[in-house]
């Protein structure tokens, strides 16, 4: 029996999606074992041609190119997963999502006529089907070796919807939001990252973007009360994720109410 | 010994001693001579929670703590009391029923599988300062745990359990045992029961054994008998505590009245204000569910099954061939306080819940249960009056 080949690609992205899967030392082996990494840049200059049939997608689409590219990537297989919060939300780059690309591109480049970029940043599944997203910036190592693990007995990936909170209980942390008044955004974030930065005293950065049943506009009402302010609210919700539904279409909210 | 009659006024307990403050750490020695592990209210950054003790003075000692719904703040006490705040962030459950458990591995080997179960010799534990209301809570976990189809697990960790109660002498903002009638005094159930009593440099505990192994630790403690005015000051201070309870909560007919109200408006009011975040779950001290993770290896040779804390506001945790069955956020709301307080009785034969208040003080958008049900109660009379 042939191992499946795996691909890993790359779009508007910074890589640390990626470099999970080679962070993953104490696995690597058993992942190389299962799996013919056959396109991984990252790892080896060597690549074997498609079709795959695992591919993991890192980054969004910012360029006229990058959207044709994704065409093929997803005709070339069988099983296309998104990494991160590029490809499943567009990043932090779709904040030019919300601004004007064209000036932006005449203030940074001096021959602002070589560049050909699209006017928006936007997640793999804006584009083409995705058999599973998995969020996180970066995204988390261990659920990406679940993802795979569960790709290779055919079962269904054990990655919870849920918030932050559970895991920030789970771990024992007391809660800065009640015991501090800290702003933090793990009630409306999905899990994964191990309720990081409750644990070191700061507020939830919503890095794994809005959870399963996100309730946005409670959340934001007790930030408000909370006396955060309407622009750092704005600009908590649109830094990782946001362009994810949840996030986007709270934060254009209270952008109108302004 | 004969039964003498309780300090407390109840019949058939031992009298009580006295233990000086300076005399307490002789108490952590002897549950560690015991070979028990103490564990205690500690104060880490600033916030108290239970932790590993070695001494008196890993205890909060001066600060109490502020609850109200969705806020939490420790302060200063005017004096150095060792328990002088109500309840920590976390709960025993974290100790009993911790929140991840590893249940067994099993490995294939010829086209079948072998099962190992993670058998683990829990440490001993003795839980100091726990209070009526956690008490309660341990009892009701015990129901559910060691009931028709005990837990291997929980009970390899409760049956080695020391517990080391603490009278409430004073109520937080969001605590209602009295409603509930689990508190403020601890009834039974506990190996050693502590009043503490401050007056000015006069610093004591009054304590009294509840079981055999209670008095085994009491007999090595250096105590003085109690005189009647520590006794009645013990019960004046417990008296004030329940005549200062944070909110209340009518119990009276409340199955019928949450059977009977499904479609309540304020079931969608709530519902707008809760977060789904699942805190009220995880911090209360009898809620149980659970789920379990099966981690194979990459070449599907062995598995680990985990037990992890779940909780009914997930939306995974409905999930019955096809979907959720309970998708909205009014449902599952609505599931977890009518399991609360109604089903429950009918499910194990007491409320599952004991008023610690909990989920109201770490509800992020203080959520406050007494309050709902208070909701529920007036609208519906008021329809009733229509
Ligand atoms: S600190 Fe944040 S993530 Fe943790 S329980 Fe509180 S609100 Fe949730
Ligand atoms: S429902 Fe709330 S008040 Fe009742 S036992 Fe649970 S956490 Fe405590
Ligand atoms: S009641 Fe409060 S703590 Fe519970 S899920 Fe809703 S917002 Fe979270």
């Amino acid at each position: 029996m042939t191992n499946p080949k795996l691909a890993v690609w790359k779009f508007a992205s910074c890589d640390g999606c990626q470099l999970s899967l080679l962070d993953a030392e104490d696995e690597l082996l058993a992942v190389a074992a299962a799996i013919e990494i056959a396109n991984f840049p990252e790892a080896s200059r060597e690549v074997l041609p498609g079709p795959y049939q695992l591919s993991l997608v890192e980054g969004s689409i910012t360029t006229p190119h990058d959207a044709e590219r994704i065409q093929q990537v997803r005709d070339e297989s069988e099983f296309l997963i998104t990494i991160g919060a590029c490809a499943t939300a567009g990043g932090i780059q779709a904040l030019r999502n919300w601004s004007d690309v064209a000036e932006f591109t005449r203030a940074v480049y001096a021959t602002p006529a070589f560049i050909d970029t699209l006017d928006t940043s936007t997640a793999i599944a804006d584009h083409v089907t995705v058999d599973f997203e998995l969020p996180g910036c970066p995204i988390s190592k261990q659920q990406l070796l679940e993802v795979i693990n569960a790709f290779l007995h055919g079962r269904r990936p054990d990655i919870p919807g849920y918030s932050v909170c559970l895991e920030c209980k789970r771990r024992g942390t007391t809660c800065v939001m009640v015991a501090a008044g800290t702003p933090c955004l793990g009630p409306v974030t999905q899990a994964g990252c191990g309720a990081l930065c409750p644990a070191y005293d700061r507020g939830c950065y919503g890095c794994f973007g809005p959870a399963e049943s996100a309730n946005l506009e409670s959340l934001v009402a007790e930030w408000s009360r909370l006396d955060v302010d309407k622009p750092t609210l704005i600009r908590a919700l649109r830094t990782y994720n946001g362009y994810a539904p949840a996030f986007r279409v709270a934060s254009e909210q209270l952008e109108d109410s302004r | 010994m004969t039964a003498t009659r309780s300090v407390y006024g109840r019949e058939g307990m031992t009298a009580a001693s006295v233990l000086d403050r300076h005399d307490f750490d002789h108490l952590i020695s002897a549950l560690t001579e015991e070979g028990y592990q103490p564990i205690g209210p500690i104060l880490e950054g600033g916030r108290i929670i239970y932790g590993p003790i070695g001494s008196s003075s890993d205890l909060p000692i001066g600060k109490t703590d502020l609850h109200d719904g969705g806020l939490y703040r420790v302060i200063d006490r005017q004096d150095y009391a060792l328990f002088g705040y109500n309840l920590p962030s976390d709960s025993w459950k974290q100790y009993l029923f911790p929140p991840r458990t590893l249940l067994w591995s099993a490995n294939r080997s010829n086209g079948s599988f072998t099962v190992q179960p993670a058998i683990e010799e829990p440490p001993r534990l003795a839980l100091i300062g726990v209070r009526a209301c956690e008490l309660a809570a341990i009892a009701i976990q015990d129901r559910v745990f060691t009931g028709t189809h005990p837990d291997p697990h929980y009970l390899s960790i409760r049956e080695r359990v020391f517990i080391v109660g603490v009278n409430c002498v004073q109520a937080g903002g969001t605590c209602f045992c009295v409603s509930m009638g689990t508190g403020p005094e601890l009834s039974d159930g506990y190996d050693l029961v502590l009043t503490e009593l401050i007056e000015g440099d006069d610093h004591r505990f009054l304590i009294r054994s509840g079981t055999a192994a209670g008095g085994e630790v009491l007999s090595r403690l250096p105590l003085v008998p109690a005189v009647p005015s520590d006794c009645s000051n013990a019960e004046g201070l417990i008296a004030t505590a329940a005549d200062h309870m944070g909110r209340s909560l009518d119990t009276d007919g409340i199955q019928q009245l949450l059977y009977e109200n499904p479609e309540h408006p304020r079931w969608d009011a709530v519902a707008s204000r809760c977060l789904q975040c699942a805190n009220c779950t995880m911090v209360c001290p009898t809620c149980f569910c659970s789920t379990t993770e099966d981690r194979p290896s990459l070449d599907g040779s062995s598995a680990d099954r985990w037990r992890t804390w779940d909780s009914c506001f997930s939306l995974d945790y409905s999930y019955i061939h096809g979907g959720a069955i309970r998708s909205s956020a009014k449902a599952r709301y609505r599931q977890w306080m009518t399991h609360k307080l109604a089903t429950w009785i009918d499910q194990f034969g007491t409320s599952g819940c004991v008023g610690c208040g909990r989920c109201i003080t770490w509800c992020p958008v203080g959520i406050d249960i007494t309050r709902e049900v208070q909701a529920i109660r007036t609208e519906e009379a008021s329809h009733a009056h229509r």
